[in-house]
């Protein structure tokens, strides 16, 4: 498949507030392939850009259910089926000494899960990446906010594009090389 | 601030950062001390004595390798010397960390954010200090992976309802979480440096550690939720761990050892130690790196308060000790108090009161609060404390147990305490060098702190 030589259309803005109006008018605008950056996270500016199912939650649950259900069964089948030990009468399956070890285990791989899940959902680690071409965006994790309409989007043109970001109180414009 | 109360100008707190701070300068600041700030002798002296602590530790363990636990103090009665008071020790220095990186931050404490990172650091180098010891004290240390349960050709399993092996989990799930969760929280300021860092090989470190962040807002939408749940799962671990290792001694019927106040009052007074801890590091780290501006007298009081109260929790579990000692009727914990108070570790006792419960009561004065001097010597004076006070309830419960036929005392000798220092010189070499390749205060956090950051709908 051939690439696009450009990746998209880049607009730089001087305050997080500018941004998130900036990037509700571009959402509102019809723009459904659309980016924005901060160097900090900013509440909301997820749904503004059409970001709505965060499955990170459900990847920590299940981690965390797998995990419970292999720390129990883990010592159930060590404890009372393939190595039972009669410590004076006392039961080999004897639950509640379990449910420390439970507990920990379920901990461990939600906590895992979490870490692991939002890197692969979030798609990293990602050695390059387009719009790391703008040179000004290395402020990107200082003090400067991006707002990126994607070529791949229905309603792109370059020249249309630029003319709409204009529009929005940037600061610079650049179009970001693929 | 909606404060519900209208508060005078005396009353009114310290800020979190200090005004007039932009995004730029809270960022040049902090990313300065690793990338521009040229090492400076005193930390050259300061990281080489640690070094040297570090290299006499392991000269000490080689020979424990050598010659085996013999050259330890720890001998019937008391197989658990030097190695289990430290352990216990190191590892609540590390619930600190996790408590403010993890349940201020659901309590939305955001005066944390200026500290939370380093914290979360010593949290990491204390528990790796903390799982020496136990590796070391197994006797047979090439072994130690025994405690994990693997398939093997003896075809045994660890005994899951021993405390010990609880402990195992508990330890290395927290170890694991806290590595985890320092390293999440620094992905976003290692896209800072890759993205300021002028030398080539710091860009590609940098650059490969932050995994190519870029801070994209569905990014910061899943990072944020993933921090908050990993917040949510560290909560009830740390809690759980320090519960567990109190288990170790609480589910045996040593006199001393046999209460169920252990779990809580080890809790309260693992946190105790962290915080002591935290300004033991925090104070010189503000006032070199002149990060007073981040790190302030806010700061100060709310670690000072936290130790105040803290104290005051193991303050109550000392005096229940005493209370059911005397209530319960029970001659052998009757004795143990008796053995405290008038016993040949009398002295240690007194020390351990006096560290633990008077000397912090100062910590009433507002004015003493804000003092940087007189909160290190104070935090000093605690973490001395808390290690008299594991050594309290490990060496003085085992010396004089139900017979008098095999009492005994414990003398440690120079290997335990080569080995004792050498963790702390270990820890401090970490920290050393911690502060100058990653930046020690989280900056993307700092920088929600700021006014320009909040944005209206």
């Amino acid at each position: 498949m051939k690439r696009d030589p450009i990746y998209g259309t880049m607009a730089e803005f001087d305050s997080a507030q500018a941004l998130v109006d900036a990037a509700k008018r571009t959402h509102d605008a019809g723009y459904q392939k659309i980016d924005a950056y901060s160097p900090f996270p900013i509440e909301g500016l997820a749904e503004e850009i059409g970001f709505h199912h965060n499955r990170v939650p459900l990847v920590v649950l299940i981690g965390g259910i797998i995990g419970g259900l292999t720390g129990y069964l883990m010592q159930y089948w060590m404890a009372a089926v393939d190595y039972p030990m009669n410590v004076g009468g006392k039961p080999t399956h004897s639950w509640p000494a379990f449910i420390v070890i439970t507990f920990e285990m379920t901990i461990l791989f939600a906590g895992l899960s979490a870490v692991f899940g939002m890197l692969a959902l979030n798609g990293l680690p990602m050695p390059y990446h387009p719009v790391f071409n703008v040179p000004r965006f290395a402020l990107a994790s200082k003090d400067r906010f991006f707002l990126i309409v994607f070529s791949s989007d229905p309603k792109y043109d370059p020249a249309g594009t630029r003319k709409f970001m204009e529009g929005l109180g940037s600061r610079s414009i650049s179009e970001v090389p693929s | 601030m909606d404060e519900p109360y209208k508060t005078t100008v005396e009353d009114e707190p310290a800020p979190v950062i200090e005004p007039g701070h932009t995004f730029g300068t809270v960022t040049e600041k902090i990313s300065a001390i690793v990338l521009t700030r040229p090492a400076s002798n005193g930390w050259f002296l300061g990281f080489g004595i640690a070094f040297m602590l570090t290299m006499m530790m392991l000269y000490a363990i080689g020979y424990l390798f050598l010659k085996g636990i013999g050259i330890w103090g720890s001998t019937v009665p008391i197989g658990w010397g030097f190695a289990i008071v430290n352990f216990v020790w190191w590892i609540g220095i590390g619930h600190a960390g996790t408590l403010i990186s993890a349940i201020l931050l659901l309590l939305r404490q955001s005066w944390r954010n200026s500290i939370n990172r380093f914290a979360e650091a010593m949290t990491l180098f204390a528990v790796a200090c903390a799982g020496i010891f136990p590796a070391i004290h197994v006797g047979r240390p090439w072994l130690a992976y025994w405690l994990f349960p693997y398939p093997n050709t003896m075809r045994v399993w660890p005994q899951f309802r021993s405390p010990l092996m609880w402990d195992v989990f508990a330890v290395s799930t927290y170890a694991t979480i806290s590595a985890v969760f320092w390293f999440i929280g620094l992905i976003p300021d290692l896209g800072t440096l890759r993205d300021r860092a002028t030398h080539p090989a710091a860009r590609l470190i940098y650059g490969a550690l932050s995994m190519g962040w870029r801070g994209s807002a569905r990014h910061w939408a899943r990072y944020e939720t993933a921090y908050l749940l990993l917040a949510g799962l560290a909560t009830p671990l740390v809690l759980s761990v320090h519960t567990v290792v109190s288990f170790d001694f609480a589910i045996g019927i040593v006199p001393g050892w046999h209460t169920t106040i252990f779990p809580p009052y080890f809790v309260a007074g693992a946190i105790y130690s962290g915080f002591a801890m935290v300004l033991m590091l925090a104070i010189p780290i503000r006032k070199i790196y002149g990060l007073e501006d981040f790190i302030t007298e806010r700061h100060l009081q709310n670690s000072a308060k936290v130790m105040l109260a803290t104290g005051l929790i193991v303050a109550y579990g000392y005096g229940i000790e005493a209370f059911m000692g005397w209530y319960s009727g029970d001659r052998y914990d009757a004795f143990t108090l008796w053995n405290r108070l008038h016993g040949p570790y009398a002295i240690a006792y007194a020390a351990l009161l006096i560290c633990n419960i008077f000397v912090p009561q100062v910590l009433w004065i507002r004015k003493l609060r804000t003092r940087p001097v007189a909160l290190f010597v104070i935090s000093f004076v605690v973490l001395v404390g808390m290690w008299l006070e594991r050594f309290i309830i490990v060496v003085v419960s085992l010396s004089r147990d139900f017979l008098t036929s095999s009492w005994g005392m414990y003398y440690p000798t120079r290997w335990d305490w080569m080995t004792y220092i050498g963790t702390i010189g270990m820890f401090l070499a970490a920290m050393f060098l911690f502060l100058r390749l990653l930046p020690a205060i989280s900056i993307f956090e700092m920088r929600t702190l700021l006014p320009e950051a909040e944005v209206k709908e």
